[in-house]
């Protein structure tokens, strides 16, 4: 991968430690984002997005039609949409790539993809007519949530934001393994993308925003730039490829140098970061009237014969998708996401929902396990956790058990990164580790909130 | 299609799905590559004798290790090589004309009381092989013997005890004296002294692997020889500061000790700060021991010493947590 070391912006500052895992961005870097053939039957689960789940809106045996609400609710809530028209053959619990189960809408298609009446184009008068309050209305209805992975609903980042953010970032940096689909979506639709982020400027009152890009995707930032305007105030700023670079805290840190307070969201420290693909989908939502239904996918691994980058309709199963790509052996594991936090799959009928950036099929090479690993205290993990944790303290207060000792190593600080785990030469578990010792937290919180109230 | 099922045995484990290639096993590989050219030189200076010494030592450590194992019915883990880089390093810091016996019973000490009885590797709270090197100190008159380097003076491969016997350039600057070596041979090691402490450029070399390889931070080392050269400039005993600092450097274990000892994962400090600082107080305590101290090599109880105030620097050392610093704090 050459590196396009003169068009790196000198950053006045680097997130501290990181890693630089091997990239793999090459098996499906060159792949076009070619339109998946709609399956035949489709599951949609009614909660894609962090907050209440939606409850279903179509019963077994309705007509649906594409774009179609199937499911709202109150609250921290965004809608879900029929991705394709057809009949409801089921609503009922189905697996879900979280690793749990959820309530599902099942549609068989039909394949006519007739459009839902209430999706109507609008012209570049009518969205700019606008106002603030509108735009998050059209964007709520729309189902749209963080497309990276933390499904955060968007209008509540954006109505809360109002005011006190000062600093907008769009995460174009993909520092994942296998994963190229923002930078495909930023190669072939930077206009969207930026149209998008004009409208999240306009929202937030902001005239200037930062679009944040890695050195090894030279094409995207310079597609990117092709259809900046000066006047726009958009700046694209290149930064040295490390993971993990896409996390939230550590871009603002290195586009801005500050640090979100512990516990805190970005808002606190008056910045907000929006995905790549969150802004191409406020763009079709304000302009094609299209709420959330596709959205492109990298279908990557070591062992996929024909890598690709795939617009699929919201409800594809993994089971589809892999059939599009092939291998060459038995996956030993399938992800849903990038080699670094995704999560392993056990059940290839789940389907794709708005989160899902990549499908990483990996093959038993990747396998790597000691039955008994012994720390040799060599203190790699804590040269390159982003958070400036001490992984190996953590891991042992999480053995312990004890939830003062795990307060202390502030365990609640960590954000999985798995930098630590990646390096560790003795293979501990340590991500699996804090998980636990997490839950251990949690659970002991919640349990001293409810001796409180008795 | 939807509809297919498809049964493969998919894992099921938490993330990250990959790791990096380095392990245990090959860092202790590549210690052991690094101190490949200081055992070269060894042979040199000592004869084949050196050679024997190093491979008994190492070859007894594994053996204990996996004997222990044996015994205790636990999982034998020798194949990470630590034992190994023990071995080795133990026989480094002993003089050629050692007895084999005493060498072995070293190993013994250092594998079974220091490292097994503690829980194995990553647990011991002081470096095995300098703790060996101690206990061996049990029987002083083998273990200050020092031969005189030369082709025509090696020591016998069964018998030691008809060598030529020197003292150290460390012994004279004891006594407030320039060694009669001179500078050039002691930085390339053709002086008296332990198996692998001689040569400062060989084991230099090794430093360079170490580094390169990413095995080690340059920061002990370089805390550890800073420390030592100032103080040996600040307050010179003989000749001139210049001259005196670079024999305190190059002469005794402390090239061997900052570079292959000190730096050892187990027993340092893992915080940046830490290591810092543990490298400062090694370098103090050698120039002391040195200086003020009945017998004249500081570097291995210095060390041994300095391993004991690990948890105390990794508390100091303690990064402040992403997020939390005083500044953010106020802000927020």
């Amino acid at each position: 991968m050459p590196r396009i070391l003169k068009e790196v912006t000198v950053m006045a500052f680097s997130f501290f430690g990181g890693i630089h895992p091997k990239e793999n961005k090459w098996y499906a870097e060159d792949q076009k984002i070619l339109d998946f053939p709609e399956p035949d039957v489709l599951v949609i689960p009614m909660s894609q997005h962090i907050g209440a789940p939606c409850k279903p809106l179509v019963r077994k045996g309705d007509t649906v039609t594409m774009g179609q609400k199937i499911g709202d609710n109150q609250g921290l809530c965004v809608p879900v949409h029929a991705s394709v028209s057809g009949t409801v053959k089921a609503v009922e619990m189905r697996a879900h790539a979280n690793g749990t189960t959820m309530m599902s809408v099942v549609i068989e298609n039909d394949h006519l993809d007739i459009l839902c009446a209430d999706i109507k184009p609008r012209t570049q008068a009518e969205a700019d007519a606008l106002t603030a309050e509108e735009l998050m209305g059209v964007i709520r209805e729309a189902g749209i949530v963080g497309m990276g992975g933390a499904t955060f609903p968007t209008h509540v980042k954006l109505s809360s934001g109002i005011g006190k953010v000062d600093t907008i970032i769009v995460n174009v940096s993909e520092c994942e393994p296998y994963i190229v689909a923002d930078d495909r979506l930023c190669q072939e639709m930077p206009e969207k993308v930026v149209s998008g982020l004009k409208i999240v400027m306009k929202i937030l009152g902001l005239r200037q925003a930062h679009i944040a890009i890695e050195d090894n995707k030279p094409t995207a930032a310079k597609m990117l730039r092709r259809v900046i305007d000066p006047a726009d105030g958009i700046t694209v700023d290149v930064l040295p490829a490390r993971y993990p670079q896409g996390a939230e805290k550590q871009l603002i840190y290195a586009i801005t140098g500050r640090e979100v307070p512990s516990g805190g969201l970005p808002a606190a420290v008056g910045c907000a970061v929006f995905n790549a693909a969150t802004c191409k989908a406020i763009h079709d939502a304000v302009y094609d009237g299209m709420p959330l239904i596709r959205r492109v996918v990298t279908v990557s691994g070591d062992i996929v014969m024909e890598p690709k980058n795939l617009l699929v309709p919201i409800g594809t199963s993994f089971n589809a998708l892999m059939e599009a790509v092939g291998h060459s052996e038995n996956p030993y594991k399938v992800l849903s996401g990038g080699p670094m936090m995704g999560i392993t799959q056990y059940d290839l009928n789940v389907p794709t929902t708005k989160g899902t950036n990549a499908i990483t099929i990996l093959g038993r090479k990747n396998k790597y396990s000691v039955e008994d690993p012994h720390c040799i205290r060599c203190g790699k993990c804590v040269d390159v956790c982003p958070m400036k944790l001490m992984p190996v303290l953590m891991y042992k207060a999480s053995q312990s058990g004890n939830v003062d000792e795990m307060k202390a190593v502030h365990i609640m600080d960590c954000i999985e990164c798995g930098c630590c785990a990646y390096t560790c030469p003795a293979s501990v578990p340590l991500v699996l580790g804090f998980r636990a010792g997490k839950q251990t937290l949690r659970e002991a919180a919640a349990k001293a909130k409810a001796a409180a109230n008795t | 299609m939807a509809q297919m099922k498809y049964f493969y045995e998919l894992t099921i484990s938490s993330s990250p799905h990959v790791h990096s290639p380095i392990t245990t096993q090959t860092l202790m590989r590549d210690v052991l590559i690094a101190l490949a050219p200081a055992l070269v030189g060894a042979v040199c200076f000592f004869g084949i004798r050196a050679l024997l010494v190093t491979l008994i030592s190492a070859a007894a450590c594994v053996f204990f290790e996996w004997i222990w194992c044996r015994l205790r019915r636990i999982p034998c883990r020798t194949y990470d090589l630590s034992a190994v880089v023990t071995g080795v390093l133990l026989a480094f810091v002993c003089p050629p004309t050692v007895p084999y016996w005493m060498i072995i019973l070293g190993d013994l000490f250092a594998i079974v009381l220091v490292k097994m009885l503690f829980g194995g590797i990553g647990k011991n709270f002081v470096n095995p092989a300098l703790a060996g090197r101690a206990f061996m100190f049990s029987w002083p008159m083998a273990m200050s013997t020092w031969v005189k380097v030369g082709w025509g003076n090696q020591a016998g491969i069964l018998s030691a005890a008809d060598a030529v016997t020197a003292a150290t350039p460390l012994a004279a600057m004891h006594q407030g004296q320039l060694p009669q070596a001179s500078l050039l041979d002691a930085f390339v090691g053709n002086v008296g002294g332990c198996i692998g402490e001689t040569s400062v450029l060989l084991l230099l070399i090794g430093f360079a692997w170490l580094l390169y390889r990413r095995v080690i931070t340059a920061r002990i080392p370089l805390a550890y020889l800073g420390t030592v050269a100032v103080l040996a400039f600040l307050f010179p005993q003989a000749g001139g500061r210049l001259e005196w600092m670079a024999y305190q450097i190059c002469t005794g274990g402390l090239m061997l000790g900052a570079i292959f000892m000190a730096t050892d994962y187990v027993t340092s400090p893992i915080t940046k700060l830490g290591q810092v600082v543990y490298g400062i107080g090694c370098g103090v305590l050698t120039i002391l021991i040195r200086y003020f101290g009945g017998y004249n090599e500081g570097v291995s109880y210095a060390i041994l010493i300095m391993n004991c105030c690990v948890v105390l620097l990794d508390r100091i050392g303690r990064p402040v947590t992403f997020g939390t610093s005083k500044k953010e704090a106020a802000k927020k």
